[in-house]
Formats: C-alpha cells, sequence, structure tokens
C-alpha cells in the first residue's frame, strides 16, 4: 500500500511540473525533401529559445496538406504550393511561406565516361517519353562531343512513391514538351511512360547505384552525398548548368518579377544566365490565424529561418533564398495574427 | 453450483474476446468500404480488370496490381514448396538428430528477418547477380520462351518471387516438418518391413499421406506472400504493368498502397488506393476458401 502511495505522490508531482512548464510545443507535419534541413532548424532553435518545442513528422507532402485541412496540425509543410480547390476548403486561410530552394538533378551510371554527360530539354524529354532508348542515340551525341557514349540501352529509373521529387520533375516535362504534358501530365505520382520505379530518392539512388546504363532523378542531396554522376542541364537561356546552391538560387530570382502575391509559384525552366532548370521552392504552410501563444512562437521561428536560418542550408545541400524574395516573406509574415 | 457458475463467467469471458476478433474483422471492412465509396462508385466492378492506372487524370484499375500479386506469391510458392518439402524431409527423415536440431532451428531464423533487411539484401546482392548471370544465361539459353524475354534489370518479378519464395520457405518447411513427424512409426516400419527402400518408404508412407497438409502449409505460405509489402516494393520494380515476362517489373496490392498512399492528394486516387486494399481483402478471402476447400476434399 505504501509503495501505491509514493506512485501516486510521484505521479502527481509529474504531472504538476507538466502543467506548470511553460513549454509550447507546436506540431508539424508534411514534405519528407526538407526534413534533414527542418529538423536542424528545429533543434539549432530550441537552443535559442527554450521555451518552445516545434515537433515535425515527414509523412509527405500530401499528408501534411491533409493533416493541414483536418486542423490536426499547427502548421504543413509541401513541396508543391497547395491547389486552390484545397484552398478552398481550409477553414482558415492558409499562408505559402518559401523555406529554401531544392534541385532535382539528373543522375546516370555510364562507366567509362568520365566527363559531365550534357543533356537539353528535347533529349530528357525523349528519354522519358520512350522515344530515346540507346545511349548512343545521335541527338546525345550532338550534343556531347568528344565523349565516347556506350552501345547500350537507356534504363530510366523513377520514383515509386508519390513524391514532391516527382512533381517538380514532370512539372518540368510538362514545361518543356507539349508531348508530355498531353500523354502524361505532372504531379506527385504519375503514369511513367516506361522505366523501373524505386521507392524513395534512396531507392532511386540505389537502382541507379548498381545498373550501368541506369537514368533517374533525385533530390541534389542524394545524389552528391552517394557521389553519383550527375547531368549538365541546357536552360532556357541556353547554357549548360550544373545543379548547385548559387545556380539553384539563381532560377529563384529569375522568377522575381512574376511572383505571384501568395508566392505559389514553380520556378521550373527559370530564365537568367545561370539558373537550374529543375528547382523548386518548398513551404511551411501556415494558418492566418493561431492560438495567440503558438501564432508568436512561430512567427519569430519564421523571422529566425529567414535570417540565421538561410546560413545554414548550403552544408545540407539546399539553396538560400534570394535576399530580394526575403524581404517579401517577411512583410507576408506581418500578415499572421 | 458454483464451479458451475466459474465456467458460464468463463465461458462468456472467451466468448467476448474471441467476437472482439470478428468486430475488428468486420470494422475495418466497413471502414475500407466507406474510404473506397467514390471510387466503388464509379469505377465498379470492372475495377477489377481495368489496368490503366492514371493518378493525374484521375482514371484508375487494379488488374495490373492483381495480375502482380497473385503471379508473383504463385511463383514465389512454385520455388518455396518442394524446397520446403526438400528440407523438412531430409530434417525428419534423413539427417541425424544433432544436424536436424541445427538446421531446423536456422530455417526458423529467417522467419525472424525483417522483410526490409530481405528487401536489401534483394537489392544489393540478389538483384545484381540476376542481372549479371542467372537472367543473361536464361536469356541466351530459353530466350525463345515468352517468360525470359527482355531486358536483364535484375529488379523485377523474377527477384520479387525469389525474395518471397526465400521468406515463406521457413513457414512451410516448419509445418511439413510437424506433418511428417506426426505420421505413426509403424507407417514406416510396415513400408520398410514390405521392402521398400529409403526412397519408396519416404514417398509411400510419409508424403502420400501428408498431401493435405503440405497443401494447407502451402497455402499459409501463400497469404503471407500475398500481402508481403516492404520487400516485394523494393524489388519488384514497381511498374503498373502487365507483362508476360518474368524479368520485367511489375506491381503488387501491397506495394502500390505502400507507395502512393502518403501523397495522394486528390480524394479519388484515395479511395482508389483504399479499393486496392479492399481488392487484397477479398483476393486473400477467396483464396483461403479455395484452399480450405481444397484440403477438405484431400482428407476425405
Amino acid at each position: 500500500m505504501c509503495r501505491l502511495y509514493r506512485f501516486l505522490i510521484l505521479f502527481n508531482l509529474c504531472a504538476y511540473s507538466y502543467a506548470h512548464s511553460a513549454v509550447i510545443s507546436i506540431n508539424g507535419a508534411g514534405a519528407t525533401f526538407p526534413y534533414p534541413l527542418y529538423s536542424k532548424w528545429f533543434s539549432e532553435y530550441a537552443k535559442i529559445d527554450t521555451g518552445v518545442e516545434i515537433n515535425y513528422q515527414s509523412i509527405g507532402s500530401g499528408g501534411g496538406v491533409r493533416q493541414l485541412l483536418e486542423n490536426t496540425i499547427d502548421f504543413g509543410a509541401s513541396d508543391a504550393p497547395m491547389k486552390d480547390e484545397q484552398l478552398e476548403k481550409a477553414k482558415i486561410h492558409i499562408y505559402h511561406f518559401p523555406t529554401v530552394l531544392g534541385a532535382v538533378v539528373l543522375t546516370y551510371n555510364l562507366p567509362g565516361v568520365e566527363q559531365d554527360l550534357r543533356l537539353n530539354p528535347e533529349v530528357v524529354s525523349d528519354l522519358f517519353l520512350g522515344k530515346i532508348i540507346y545511349w548512343n542515340d545521335p541527338k546525345i551525341i550532338a550534343i556531347n562531343p568528344g565523349i565516347s557514349l556506350p552501345d547500350t540501352p537507356v534504363m530510366i529509373v523513377h520514383r515509386s512513391d508519390g513524391s514532391g521529387t516527382s512533381a517538380v520533375f514532370t512539372d518540368y516535362l510538362s514545361k518543356i514538351s507539349l508531348e508530355w504534358k498531353s500523354k502524361v501530365g505532372s504531379g506527385p505520382a504519375v503514369k511513367w511512360p516506361l522505366g523501373i520505379g524505386g521507392k524513395g530518392n534512396e531507392g532511386v539512388t540505389g537502382f541507379v547505384k548498381n545498373s550501368p546504363g541506369a537514368l533517374g532523378y533525385v533530390e541534389l542531396l542524394y545524389a552528391e552525398k552517394n557521389h553519383l554522376k550527375v547531368a549538365l542541364l541546357k536552360n532556357a537561356d541556353g547554357n549548360f548548368i550544373k545543379p548547385d546552391a548559387s545556380s539553384i538560387t539563381e532560377a529563384a530570382a529569375g522568377f522575381l518579377k512574376e511572383m505571384p502575391k501568395d508566392f505559389r509559384v514553380s520556378i521550373t525552366n527559370a530564365k537568367g544566365k545561370n539558373a537550374y532548370p529543375i528547382s523548386s521552392f518548398t513551404y511551411l504552410l501556415i494558418y492566418k490565424k493561431m492560438v495567440q501563444a503558438k501564432g508568436n512562437k512561430l512567427k519569430s521561428f519564421l523571422n529566425w529561418s529567414l535570417g540565421d536560418g538561410q546560413r545554414m542550408a548550403a552544408s545540407l545541400f539546399y539553396a538560400p533564398l534570394p535576399d530580394s524574395l526575403i524581404v517579401k516573406i517577411r512583410a507576408q509574415l506581418k500578415e499572421i495574427d | 453450483m458454483n464451479s458451475y457458475s466459474g465456467d458460464r463467467r468463463f465461458q462468456n469471458f472467451l466468448r467476448v474476446l474471441s467476437s472482439l476478433v470478428i468486430i475488428v474483422l468486420v470494422l475495418i471492412t466497413i471502414y475500407l468500404v466507406k474510404l473506397s465509396w467514390p471510387a466503388i462508385a464509379k469505377f465498379g466492378p470492372s475495377f477489377f480488370w481495368q489496368t490503366d492506372w492514371d493518378p493525374v487524370k484521375e482514371q484508375f484499375g487494379a488488374g495490373a496490381f492483381i495480375f502482380g500479386t497473385v503471379f508473383s506469391s504463385l511463383l514465389a510458392l512454385l520455388i518455396a514448396v518442394p524446397l520446403s518439402i526438400s528440407v523438412a524431409l531430409f530434417l525428419t527423415e534423413l539427417a541425424p538428430k544433432r544436424v536436424a536440431g541445427v538446421i531446423g532451428f536456422m530455417v526458423e531464423m529467417l522467419a525472424a528477418i525483417p522483410s526490409v533487411v530481405y528487401g536489401l539484401w534483394g537489392v544489393f546482392f540478389l538483384a545484381p547477380l540476376l542481372r549479371l548471370y542467372i537472367q543473361p544465361f536464361l536469356g541466351r539459353n530459353f530466350g525463345w520462351f515468352f517468360l525470359f524475354q527482355g531486358p536483364p534489370y535484375g529488379i523485377g518479378m523474377f527477384a520479387a518471387s525469389v525474395i518471397l519464395a526465400i521468406m515463406v520457405t521457413p513457414t512451410i518447411t516448419a509445418i511439413c516438418r510437424e506433418i511428417f513427424k506426426a505420421v505413426p512409426e509403424t507407417q514406416r516400419e510396415a513400408a520398410l518391413g514390405l521392402g521398400s527402400t529409403k526412397w519408396e518408404m519416404i514417398t509411400l508412407a510419409v508424403v502420400k499421406s501428408s498431401w493435405s497438409g503440405i497443401f494447407g502449409a502451402s497455402i499459409l505460405g501463400l497469404g503471407r506472400a500475398l500481402g508481403e509489402t516492404m520487400a516485394v516494393t523494393m524489388l519488384i520494380g514497381n511498374r503498373n504493368e502487365i507483362s508476360a515476362s518474368l524479368f520485367a517489373p511489375g506491381q503488387t496490392m501491397a506495394s502500390v498502397i505502400a507507395n502512393e498512399y502518403a501523397e495522394a492528394g486528390s480524394n479519388m486516387h484515395v479511395a482508389a488506393l483504399a479499393y486496392v486494399g479492399l481488392a487484397l481483402f477479398v483476393v486473400s478471402f477467396l483464396v483461403n476458401l479455395i484452399a480450405r476447400r481444397i484440403v477438405v476434399r484431400l482428407r476425405s
């Protein structure tokens, strides 16, 4: 009996301390692509402001949007901006906050080919539509003088799971190829004309790494970490561009003039001398009205992420937002109550 | 009197617990039907044989996945059943007791390996092995046969079936072993007494009388193969298409749900995936029903 009392006292103490601790916890869920950066941000930020604990579950953009619309989380995260019909369903107005930029890169496995392969929009769409079947196709040779390409079939590897990465890549294909747009379209999951599917960035990376002749698309981070070869891609201005932090940031800068007020824009195939054409924003989705205490904490976190947070991006292979855009985002931040 | 009421209470307690199982089953079915209702209303039963799966145009049909599930599972059984029977026979009839203990333990350990580990092993060991040696060999020598045509990716229906076969082998072996053990010793002695060799004794006295049990064991294995998700998703190549070749990538019902559910944006897409879940439910149910019938018939 004595033991039971002791337990009850202990239990009460725990409950008491829990109820009186001032730590506010904010829960979010969504995109997997920015997860490595977000988890670093949230843990770093917890050191600066000990009164807040931000939890993030990387369940995928689609899941994040669904949970946000059902009001089960405090904020969402998505790679692709929400569609109009989704926004109409929301009971409270939802803002899009771009946090960083990412890129989808074309990666390949061609033993014996040392120089970086160059690809242009026509070749990329032909490859993914199945119109170019062999690596030594005249169209590929024409833009890669001096590289001896093997007489092997191209094995296309795509994502099998629905993903923001696929959404960005198919959005790019739809912009550069009318045939792709009408035949396949764009979205997190599409009906691929050919190829095999790997689950997750790591699945595609694994297939490409293990199969000579493979061509796939992954987030820049995965290609860099696994030392995969990355193709240079011809952009809208006609230059062959290597994806890195500066060429991705420049893609966003190229869209500044046309940027809509709510930041919902696709920046694939961007203009700009050095802009990498398959770049995209990733967003945090924030309600206009929140519980006062939570709202204030989240606002100051966002402010921090636009300043100190941006400097952490490059080390994890994300690209920071252009400065001129940050000014606009800070202005939108003031609209949150 | 007192003990009688205790019996009653215990009986009622067990009754409640066992009905809970049925209630959960019913609840799952109701929920699946509710979730998939938009897709059921739109596509109806043709969902089961249509093979077009296009989330962008919201056109859904599960034919390719049903084919993939049934085909990969049956192929896995085709590999696993003879293997399991041989292992079980070796363990019960031929191996010395000590050796049998060690091998039996190791086979059972296979069942304890998580399926994602099977998947990883498949991606990094089995798939390259198939791509570099086995598939080119089959293609060169049996390429005239439709099952062995097409480029050797390594990944695909063949790889998925092989991994499934390895995964269901411990289940089937363990049950076959118990069945063979249950054959009365006198029956073996009778066969030997009539002058049969060891081989004849095994086929006549042991295997022949265990036929319905072996079949039941295979069905249990099939049950696991039908629903297996992770390892298959990693190895099958995830292509929503029916192709005749074993080398081609495919897709199963479980793998398409695992692949697409997290990022399914539209209601119709979610509903179609739930409908696939329902189809998996129905297929497993039918398979079990047919199997039970066959077991009963074999027994009589």
